[in-house]
């Protein structure tokens, strides 16, 4: 306990007389929170749409009106040529051309259907798939319209076949902020305890200062805990401030217990470290550290969940989430903050943890050499 | 004995680091272990603090087996590594305090053993041990590897990089630390510093070559030794002195090449070459061999015997 004792005073001594620790802990998760939680915005605003109307009716107005009115998309230009409309969207000067052919209306009105084309740069997918969805409703409400207006005799026949009012729970608002908000929380909460912890273990080996104190009667295990617990009160803190200032700056609700949410934040952070320290042993030098660190990083938090839905990813993708830390705390952080979870419903992550926690240790333990 | 060591063998991949090392300490001696960089030094000190196991052979510290007992000998030994291992960004003060309360003492506790040396980095305790100059770092690491008043002290290389009165300084400590009654094995590529030692041990290529005390060592080596001196410099005659009939061997020493001959016979023959060289700046006299001699001598001795080996083979 002594010893123990004399080194963690030592390490924490150590840690805050580094000048980048404290603006790492106290102004990157801001700026982290701030910029990440509006730059990683999942609602598009402002889809630039060249209009190709070679109708020009009154049914292609209404149409385009639609478009015009609707918040998402903002038309640039108007033009009867497809072929200009094609050279914008290849000049990257337009995401989407709506194209409306000769006689639109009067094959609308005689045949009671028509075709429209919809060419979207598809680049990015996620985009290309939310064009495509606020054109399919911004043109389904044209075809009530149309119906009501021009055929008002069998209108009401047809619109009483079904009327979807969704209500959406947990998040009525639709607010993506709170969802990014959460998710980005994890990242830091990660980030602070892989990677701080590895560097300073392996700044430790860089430095030799271990030759000195294999010497002395300090314990392995007295070592590395002396290592990881700074790292551990760092990262929970870290969490705490996170959560306040998400409280402050986007009002993020805490349906839950927070107690519930730091319990498990406990476990998580012991993985985590367990994973830092685990690097730090097949690392011998802070750079090879931050490439291999690196990759793990970007692995664990694109799959983790925090911009697509781990549901929506293949089998295979869900089978190497299962040892993915992040994908856990991800999950349940935004289900005790959103929804309230209790422990019943996040025990089984929990349960996961607590034997991740377990078998990394052991691993990263044995695999722990002292000496080099 | 304070320190045994038992034919040691420890080899590093293809590389054999020390053959069959084997040599005693006594209690209360200052010993010393002298060679060139690469001859072994750090792995053998490196053994006796408990960090590398030998491939075969015991090391033993007051009785204890350095490596089955290694958590006593680590209670009982004081080690200072070749390069500075303290920490760079705690100060003076808070390294040495740091050290004394993992051995479970104090500074307090064993002042006295230290004043001395901590005196005089004392004025800069609150400076960060990054920022210290290398002979206060060496006194520093000296006052760590102390503070828990260990019973042998082992000093690896701990000259090397420090000014040439901070040697001197250095050595008059471990002369007081002996008289405290800690047995100290230190090692060192200096020659001159050997003479400071009361015995010493000359290793080279993992080989012991010698283990005596200095006075006899030098005394028990070449006899027949000269040195030539020149205004013009002496390294333009050593091929020439090393093709001459008489020579056995030579070296340059300093400034000045040292020259053994076979036989005291051949002294007048060499003097009638060197005057026929018709330099009269050329000066050849008899001299009293110091320690360092007897190494060259011994290292000569050594590679003419691994080449007769390997022509043997």
């Amino acid at each position: 306990m002594r010893i123990l004792l004399t080194l963690l005073v030592k390490e924490f001594k150590q840690i805050f007389r580094n000048k980048v620790m404290i603006p790492i802990i106290f102004v990157v998760p801001v700026v982290q929170m701030i910029l990440l939680t509006y730059a990683a915005s999942l609602e598009m605003k402002g889809i630039k749409m060249v209009v190709v109307d070679q109708d020009l009716s009154q049914a292609s107005r209404l149409l385009v009106s639609g478009f015009s009115a609707s918040p998402f998309f903002e038309i640039v230009h108007s033009t009867t040529s497809y072929p200009e409309a094609e050279s914008r969207l290849t000049g990257d000067r337009a995401d989407v051309i709506l194209h409306i052919e000769h006689q639109f209306e009067k094959r609308l009105y005689a045949e009671q259907e028509t075709d429209l084309q919809l060419v979207v740069n598809a680049i990015n997918t996620t985009e290309a798939g939310l064009i495509n969805a606020y054109c399919t409703q911004i043109v389904g409400e044209f075809n009530t319209q149309i119906r009501s207006e021009w055929f008002s005799l069998d209108a009401s026949l047809r619109m009483s076949s079904l009327d979807l009012k969704p209500s959406f729970w947990y998040n009525p608002l639709l607010d993506y902020k709170i969802y990014m908000f959460s998710g980005i929380l994890v990242i830091l909460v990660t980030l602070i305890g892989m990677l701080l912890t590895a560097l300073n273990l392996v700044r430790e080996k860089e430095m030799g200062t271990t030759e000195q104190i294999n010497v002395t009667p300090i314990r392995k295990y007295q070592f590395i805990m002396a290592k990881l617990i700074p790292f551990w009160v760092i990262a929970l803190f870290e969490l705490a401030f996170g959560l306040l200032v998400g409280r402050l700056l986007y009002d993020l609700p805490m349906v839950g217990s927070l107690g519930l949410l730091f319990l498990f934040a406990c476990v998580y952070i012991v993985v985590v470290l367990g994973i830092g320290l685990f690097l730090s042993t097949i690392s011998n030098t802070q750079q090879q550290l931050m490439f291999v660190a690196f990759f793990f990083m970007i692995t664990f938090i694109l799959m983790s969940g925090v911009f697509t839905p781990t549901d929506s990813m293949p089998q295979w993708a869900q089978k190497i989430n299962l040892l993915n830390p992040a994908a856990y705390f991800m999950r349940v952080i935004r289900m005790i903050l959103l929804k309230g979870s209790e422990f019943r419903d996040i025990s089984r992550e929990f349960f996961s943890l607590l034997v991740y926690a377990v078998l990394i240790l052991i691993l990263a333990v044995t695999n722990y050499r002292k000496t080099t | 004995m304070s320190l045994i060591l038992d034919h040691i063998d420890k080899s590093f991949e293809s590389v054999q680091a020390l053959k069959q090392v084997n040599f005693e300490v006594k209690e209360g001696e200052l010993f010393g272990l002298i060679g060139p960089d690469g001859a072994g030094k750090s792995t053998l000190f490196r053994i006796m603090a408990s960090l590398l196991i030998p491939d075969s052979g015991r090391c033993s510290m007051l009785g204890y087996d350095v490596d089955k007992e290694y958590r006593q000998v680590r209670q009982i030994i004081g080690y200072m590594p070749g390069r500075f291992s303290l920490y760079m960004d705690l100060s003076v003060e808070e390294n040495l305090a740091f050290y004394a309360r993992v051995f479970g003492t104090t500074i307090q506790e064993n002042y006295d053993l230290i004043k001395d040396i901590y005196e005089q980095i004392a004025p800069f305790k609150k400076r960060l041990a990054g920022r210290l100059s290398g002979g206060m770092k060496q006194k520093l690491a000296l006052s760590c590897a102390l503070i828990h008043r260990p019973r042998i002290l082992i000093l690896d290389e701990p000259t090397t990089g420090v000014d040439a009165v901070s040697r001197r300084e250095f050595w008059d400590m471990l002369k007081k630390i002996q008289r405290e009654g800690i047995t100290t094995v230190v090692s060192t590529p200096y020659m001159d510093e050997a003479e400071l030692c009361d015995r010493v041990a000359l290793i080279q290529k993992g080989s012991l070559l010698a283990v005596a005390d200095p006075s006899a060592l030098a005394e028990g080596g070449e006899k027949l030794l000269y040195s030539l001196r020149s205004g013009k410099g002496v390294y333009a005659y050593l091929d020439q002195i090393r093709q001459l009939e008489g020579c056995r061997y030579a070296w340059l020493f300093g400034d000045e090449l040292h020259v053994t001959l076979r036989s005291a016979a051949d002294d007048a023959g060499v003097k009638k070459v060197l005057d026929s060289w018709q330099d009269d700046s050329l000066k050849w006299e008899s001299i009293v061999p110091s320690i360092e001699d007897r190494f060259m001598g011994l290292l000569q001795e050594e590679s003419d015997a691994d080449s007769e080996m390997e022509e043997g083979e």
